[in-house]
Parts: C-alpha cells; structure tokens; sequence
C-alpha cells in the first residue's frame, strides 16, 4: 500500500466536504423551499404561519449553498468553470429564484396589506424556479453534463420531480412545526408529493446506470452489489414506513411528528450517497476526475484547517439557533 | 456586442447592485448595537423606538445583500472561468474564509438577532446583534483582502500560468488593503449617516417631532460629521498609496496626460482620448503637484507614459475614471458641509432649519453614489488589467456565447430596477408610517424578560414578519 499522502486525500476530503454540504443544503433548504411551493394551496393566515414556520432559518439554510458552490470554486477550479458555463442558463435561473425568493420574505411582511398578495406570488414565484432549475442542473449533471433532446427531457423530468421532493420535506417540516388545520392540509400535501418523489429516485437510478456503463458496473459488479443492496432495500423500507405512518398522522398527543422529517432525510440521504458512488471518481462526470480538478496543496491545506475548526462551531450555533425556535411556530415579530 | 463586454457590464450590474446593500449592513449593524446598548444602559424608550425602526430597514437591506451577494458567487464560475482557474490558489482560500468565518455567523445570529427579542435574554440578543455587525464586518475584510490584492498583488508566484501562494501574510497585508479597508468602512459608516439624516429629516418634514425621532436626527448627523474627515484624510492617502502602486490609475483620475513638475489639478475638463488632451479644462495651476507630492516642483506622472511603442494603450479608459472620482469627492465635500452645519443648528438651537431637512432628504441616497463612484474609479482604473500585471479581463472571460450573456444580462437588470424601486417605495413607506405612530417598539419592551407565549399568540393581524 502507498504512504498516506496529504496530496493524494486533500482532494477526497474537499469532494466529501462539498458533498456534504450540498446534501445539508438540499435538506435544510429544501424545506423552506418546499414551504413556498406549496404556499399558494393555503389561506392568508396559513402563508403567514408557514412563512413563520422558516423565517428565522431560511438565511443560514441557503448559506450551505454558498459554502457548496465556494468549495467547488476553490478546491476545484476547473470543474467549476465547466460545470456552470455548461449550466449557465438554468445557475441564472436559480439566481433569480433564489433573489424573488429571499426579498419577498421581508418584502411581503412591510409592504401594504394590498400589495401583499403579489408578494406572496413571487415568493412562490421564487421558491418553485429554484427548485426547477436545481432538478434541471441535476439532471443534466447526472448523465454527464449531456445537453441533448432527450437529456433534456430527463432533466425537465427530473426538475418536476425535485420540486415535489422539496414541497414533500417542506410539507414535513409543516407536520412538525404546526398543529390543527394546517397541520393536516400538511399531511394530504406530504402523501401527494411522495408519490412523484418516488418516480425521481426511480428515474435518476435507472437512467444513470443506462446511460454509462461504467456506472452500470459498479452497481452490479460483484461483490459491489451485495455491498450496495442496503442503499436501495432501506429506501424503499423508509418509502414504505413513511408511506403508511403517513395515513395516520396526526397521532394522539402529536407524537411522531418529527418523524416524516426525519424519514425523508434519511431517504434524500441515501439517494446522495447512491449517486456519490455513482460517480466517485469523477467531479464531472465522465471527465475530470476529481485528483485531476483540485488545486495546489498547499491552498487546500490552510483552507481544511480553518474548516475543521470553524465547521463544528457552526453547527453547534446553528443547532443553538433551531433550538431557540424550537417547538410550534407563531407568528414572527421583532420583539 | 462582444461577450466580454457584455460580461463585463453584467459583472459590474452584479456588483454594484450587491454594493448598495452591504454598505448599509456594515455600518447600520453596529448603528443598532449602540442603540441597543443605549437602551441597556438608560432604558431611555427612544432608543428603542430607533432600534425597531432601523432593524426593519437592516433587516430589508440583508435581505437584499444576501440574494445578490449569492449571484456573485456563481458568476465568477459563469462568466470569468479564467480568474480562478489562474488565481484561484490565492482567490479560494480568501472566499472560502468568508463563508465560514463571515457568513455563517451572520446569517444565523441574525435570525435570533431579528425574531428572538423575546425567546433569548436581553443580554443574549445583545450578543447576538453584536456577532452580525461583527459578521457583516468581517466579510467586508475578507472580500477586501481579495480585491486589494487584485490591484496591488504580491506574496505569490506563477508556475505553468497559475499563481501559487508563497507567503500569506504578505498576501493578506497587501500594500493597498488597510486603506482600501478604513476607506470603505468609512463609506459605509458615511453612507448610513447621512440615510437615517435623510429618513429623519423626512420624517420631521411630515411633522414627526417625537424624542425618536430627534435622536436618530442627531445621531445620524453627528455621525456624519465625525467620519467625513476622516474620510477625506483617508482618501488623500489611499490616493497617494496608489500612486506608489498603480500611477497610471492617479494619472487617469487626475485627467494629467504629462509626466512633470507644476501639474495642474483639473476641476473640471472633458477628457479626449482620441486627441490625448483635455477639453474645457479648469485647473488650479501647480495643484495635483501640491497634492500628490506635498510640492509645487514633485514630478506628477501622465498617460502618456503608458503607451507602448506599437501604440498600445496600457492605461484605462480615462473618462470614467476621471468623473467618478470627481463625483465621489464631490459628494464627499457635500457631505462636510452639509453635516457640519446641520450639527452646528442642533448644537446652538436643538433643531435643523427647514430648507436644511429639504437637503437632507436627497442626501440620504448620496452615500450610495459616493460609494458606486469610488468602486468605479477603483476597478475601471485597473483595467485592462484583472489582477494588476498578472492576469487581463480579456483572458478570464467565459465561453459562453453573447447571446445568452446578453440574455441573462437582460434578465439581471429587469430584476435589480424593480428591485430598487420597492426596496425604496418600501423604506420611504415605512418612515412615513413611522413617523404617524407614537412608538415604534412594542409595548411591554422595556422588560425583556416578560411571558412571551400569550403576545406571540395574539399574533399581528396578518403581518407575520414586523
Ligand atoms: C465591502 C463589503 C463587501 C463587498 C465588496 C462584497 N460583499 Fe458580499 N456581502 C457583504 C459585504 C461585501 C456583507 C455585508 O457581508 C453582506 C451584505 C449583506 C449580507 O447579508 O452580508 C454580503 C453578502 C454576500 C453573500 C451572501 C452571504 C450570506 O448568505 O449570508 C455572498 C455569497 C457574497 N456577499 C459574495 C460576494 C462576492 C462574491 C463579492 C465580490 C465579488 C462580494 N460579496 C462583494
Ligand atoms: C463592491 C463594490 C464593487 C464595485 C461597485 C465594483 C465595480 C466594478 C466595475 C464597474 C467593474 C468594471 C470595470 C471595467 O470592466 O471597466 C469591475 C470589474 C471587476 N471587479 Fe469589481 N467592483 C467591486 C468590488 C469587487 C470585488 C470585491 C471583487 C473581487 C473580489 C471584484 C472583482 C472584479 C472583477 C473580477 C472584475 C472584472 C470584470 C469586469 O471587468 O467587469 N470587484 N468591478
Ligand atoms: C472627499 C474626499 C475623498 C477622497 C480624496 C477619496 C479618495 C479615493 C481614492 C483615491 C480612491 C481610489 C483608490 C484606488 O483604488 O486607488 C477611492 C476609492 C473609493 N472611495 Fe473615496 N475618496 C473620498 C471620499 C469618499 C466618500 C465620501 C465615499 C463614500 C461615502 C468614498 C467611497 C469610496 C469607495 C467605496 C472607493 C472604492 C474602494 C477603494 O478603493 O477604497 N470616498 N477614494
């Protein structure tokens, strides 16, 4: 076996950071932009608790977005230049999502009560865009950055199905952070949105492998395969739990309600973990690898150093910061 | 029109859209935080009427520097693919310091800082109103550090055209950082003087004589008074640090096409690049001489130095240098004058005369165009250079097609034009509504420690954030 070498692991290390960064963006912000998605199918009074339900977190949800694509820059340049001048119109789409979104939070709560409703709109305006054009990057990132008719197709497929994955988490977190009517539209927008959620995953697991070989070996290579049958068999388990737990929800004393939260991150976790293998070695896939992309040693280095320090601070407050608003939300007031 | 020009404005639309909002976050942070500390100290209710009033103007301006502050980040992946595949050894660490020591805290403190009054301690939300303006603060350094080093680079060296870091303080501690830094901080400190003067004096304009109102009136124009000679001094030896550094920038934003002794400083011309002189020039004879080397004989250096044989043209283009900087000084005497007699009416009769509150008004924005101002002369003064010496605009440019720039371009500035218009209807808005209520802090807050549930049950008829 070869000596360790810093040079050799930074890479791996800065792969597996943004990887995890981008998987604690798409659960965290997913449910904020769920919430919005959804916000149109409830009254005025439900919007204002639901934007409640996220106003404190939203900001530092979407931050995990700009650590993700800020460690793409830095650990690796090129691929970052690749992959969003490939994707440059749907990162623009995004951006304009993710500017509507943002703004309309303070905007609909300071303007007059008669322009509020337009400002409900772009925030549902914002939240869905964003969310679209995630699943269309997906998509097109999945099969290799192709951006031909049918790959083209798949992504628009796979867009449709991102939104319904994040209106499904937003719905989730509803579930926890609500009671009584809202709470239960909540729980009927959860068991709509599974359904195309699990349409997705099933598309991205079949049409990855059919579209590269390479990835179809390493699915069913052996004893790869026997290694990997858990990924699969315990997301259909937590579909299936979730599925049935669902029915019943509310429960007495509101028990469980954290539970649908917690299921579909562990589904989205395990679906991560699929495509990571999917494509490790590869940032792009197919064509740079990810030793191929990083930068110099030594930028990584000090760059790892300050986030190993600096990340378990951050958690730690941000878990400080949820437990503060912790339990039922109400309405949001500067006071 | 070619892809890098449409880059370019679209980079520029970018960054001077975000500008406008972080330069009233770094300042107005720390507004809030005296405001709050005043009230911890006297208990006095008008500080805290001006801390609710100017937290919902804090919180809308983050709003807006977070959304746009995110666009910057893509592009520099979508259209200037070439920066960081050259400088990104340098550039990547800085940014990735930013995000995990600057925005984090922000972007979590400031949730607790905004809604949590009454879950947390008076003293923890103190705390926290202090870790965003630190935030805020810190990632101004940050951003800073990076760009002070595109103009004045050192601490690196190029292998196979890629800079790789050999010494990071030297990087960190570029010759025009500390006063790049002190000079923007100051223009955000200048800039929400002279917004919450402005808002003040609007509000007083419509009739609202309340202590609150009183209070930020003064508090904005002592404020103003106090920074803005710093600020000249500041600005006086940024511009000597970039003579030693970059003179064909001075050289630009002078209008001076001759190296010599005796250089005139122009008040007033028309630069003709076409022609190399000035049109309609006003000058004070021997006054750029004076200025910039302390003597009426210093050999001031001119544009014509930066000319190749072959005619190439090694400077930038010296129009918009030259009237931005005369803009950003411009404001910049205005604003001396104007918060120096303001604060001298408070000082001898307590109150400002009406036709001062009606120049107030306006002022409020002219710390946005002192600012975009400056940033102008500073990044077109660098051109046609990227990183001075090191990397050219022309060479880090995306692939993308025009057309699709242009297409995004468009988008870009239909969104950022609505968006300062209701940012502005907005603020204007809520001073004039402000101005009709007795109080802006709810009842109930001088006492943080009260029963939160049965007042946040109640709700606020339907305005679910403020
Ligand atoms: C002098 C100050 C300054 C300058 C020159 C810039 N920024 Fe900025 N930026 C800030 C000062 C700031 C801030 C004060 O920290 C903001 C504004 C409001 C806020 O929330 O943080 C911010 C927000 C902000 C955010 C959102 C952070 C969050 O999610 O909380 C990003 C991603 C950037 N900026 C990125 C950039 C980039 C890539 C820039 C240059 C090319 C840039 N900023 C120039
Ligand atoms: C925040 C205030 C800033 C403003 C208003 C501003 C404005 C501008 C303008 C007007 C240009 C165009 C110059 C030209 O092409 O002739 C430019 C160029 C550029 N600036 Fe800045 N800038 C700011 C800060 C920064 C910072 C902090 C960075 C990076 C760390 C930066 C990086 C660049 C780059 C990469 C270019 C080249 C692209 C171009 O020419 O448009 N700028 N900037
Ligand atoms: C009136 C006296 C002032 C002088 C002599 C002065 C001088 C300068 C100089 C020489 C530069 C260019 C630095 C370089 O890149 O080489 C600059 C940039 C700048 N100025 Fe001023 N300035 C003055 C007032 C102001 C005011 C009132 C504001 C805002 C409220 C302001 C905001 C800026 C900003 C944001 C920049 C760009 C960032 C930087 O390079 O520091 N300035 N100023």
């Amino acid at each position: 076996m070869a000596e360790f070498s810093w040079s050799e692991w930074l890479p791996y290390i800065f792969a597996a950071l943004m990887g995890v960064s981008i998987l604690v963006y798409v659960i965290l912000d997913g449910f904020d932009l769920g919430i919005g998605i959804l916000s149109p199918l409830a009254d005025d009074a439900q919007k204002d608790r639901m934007v409640s339900a996220i106003g404190p977190f939203w900001d530092a949800n979407e931050t995990w977005l700009v650590l993700a694509v800020g460690l793409l820059l830095v650990a690796f340049p090129v691929a970052h230049g690749v992959i969003l001048t490939t994707l440059y119109f749907p990162v623009a789409v995004l951006m304009i999502g993710l500017i509507l979104r943002g703004v309309a939070f303070e905007f609909r709560a300071k303007v007059s009560l008669a322009a509020k409703p337009s400002w409900n709109w772009m925030f549902f305006i914002g939240s869905l865009l964003s969310a679209l054009s995630q699943g269309y990057m997906l998509g097109i990132y999945v099969l290799g950055l192709d951006t031909s008719w049918p790959a083209v197709g798949f992504a628009l497929l796979v867009a449709a199905c991102l939104a319904a994955a994040y209106a499904a988490i937003g719905a989730a977190w509803l579930i926890h952070k609500t009671e009584g009517a809202l709470q239960k539209k909540a729980v009927a927008w959860l068991r709509s949105a599974l359904g195309l959620v699990a349409l997705g995953m099933a598309a991205i697991s079949l049409a990855t492998p059919l579209a590269s070989s390479r990835i179809l070996d390493r699915w069913l290579g052996f004893p790869e395969s026997l290694l990997l049958a858990p990924l699969p068999i315990l997301t259909v388990l937590l579909f299936a739990w979730l599925w049935r737990l669902s029915s019943r929800l509310p429960l007495q004393e509101d028990r469980l309600n954290w539970a649908p939260f917690a299921a579909l991150a562990g589904i989205y976790a395990l679906g991560f973990a699929g495509l990571a293998w999917s494509f490790y070695p590869y940032v792009v896939p197919g064509r740079i690898t990810i030793v191929e992309a990083a930068s110099a040693t030594e930028s990584l280095a000090i760059i790892l150093v300050g986030t190993l320090f600096v990340l378990p601070v951050i958690t730690g407050y941000s878990i400080w910061a949820y437990r503060i608003f912790g339990g039922k939300a109400v309405d949001l007031r500067y006071d | 029109m070619d892809v890098l020009l449409l880059s370019r404005i679209q980079f520029a639309a970018n960054i001077s859209f975000h500008i406008l909002f972080p330069t009233i976050t770094i300042a107005l942070g720390w507004l809030l935080l005296w405001f709050r500390l005043r009230f911890n100290r006297t208990g006095d209710q008008a500080y805290m009427d001006a801390y609710f009033f100017w937290v919902k103007v804090f919180a809308l301006s983050f709003a807006m520097g977070v959304v746009s502050g995110i666009t910057m980040s893509f592009q520099f992946g979508t259209n200037w693919p070439g920066f960081m595949e050259s400088v990104g050894n340098i550039a990547g660490p800085l940014l990735a310091y930013e995000v995990l020591t600057a925005f984090f805290l922000e972007a979590v403190f400031l949730g607790i800082m905004l809604f949590g009054f009454r879950r947390v301690s008076g003293r923890v939300h103190t705390l926290a109103t202090f870790l965003v303006a630190f935030g805020t603060t810190m990632s101004a350094f940050w951003i800073l550090v990076l760009n002070s080093w595109m103009h004045t680079p050192q601490g690196f060296e190029m292998r196979d055209g890629v800079a790789h870091a050999t010494d990071w303080l030297a990087i960190l501690f570029n010759p025009s950082m500390p006063y790049r830094l002190v000079h923007v901080l100051l223009a955000s400190g200048l800039t929400v003087a002279f917004l919450v003067a402005g808002l003040s004096a609007l509000r007083w304009l419509v009739g609202d004589r309340g202590r609150a109102n009183r209070l930020t009136l003064r508090t904005g124009l002592t404020l103003g008074a106090i920074l803005i000679p710093l600020q000249i001094l500041a600005g006086d030896m940024h511009g000597l640090n970039t003579l030693e550094h970059q003179p064909q920038k001075v050289a630009a934003m002078e209008g001076n096409w001759e190296t010599g002794p005796r250089v005139p400083l122009v008040l007033f011309a028309i630069p003709d690049e076409e022609a190399r002189e000035n049109r309609f020039e006003i000058a004070i004879p021997g006054g750029a001489s004076l200025i910039l080397k302390h003597s009426l004989d210093g050999v001031v250096p001119g544009l014509n130095d930066f000319v190749a044989e072959d005619g190439t043209i090694l400077h930038p283009p010296v129009a918009p240098v030259f009237f931005a900087f005369r803009i950003m000084v411009g404001v910049g005497f205005a604003m001396l004058l104007l918060s120096w007699l303001g604060s001298w009416m408070i000082w001898r009769r307590g109150e400002i005369s009406r036709p001062m509150a009606y120049a107030l008004v306006p002022m409020a924005l002219s710390g946005w165009v002192a600012t975009l101002a400056g940033w102008y002369t500073t990044e077109i003064g660098r051109q046609p250079w990227l990183v001075s010496g090191v990397l050219k605009t022309a060479d880090a440019v995306t692939t993308v097609p025009a057309a699709s720039v242009g297409i995004t371009l468009a988008a870009y500035l239909l969104v950022y034009a609505g968006l300062i218009a209701a940012y502005l209807s907005v603020i204007v808005a809520l001073a004039l509504k402000a101005a009709r209520t007795p109080h802006e802090a709810p009842p109930g807050v001088n006492d943080p420690g009260i029963d939160p549930s049965p007042v946040m049950a109640m709700g606020q008829g339907g305005n679910a954030r403020g």
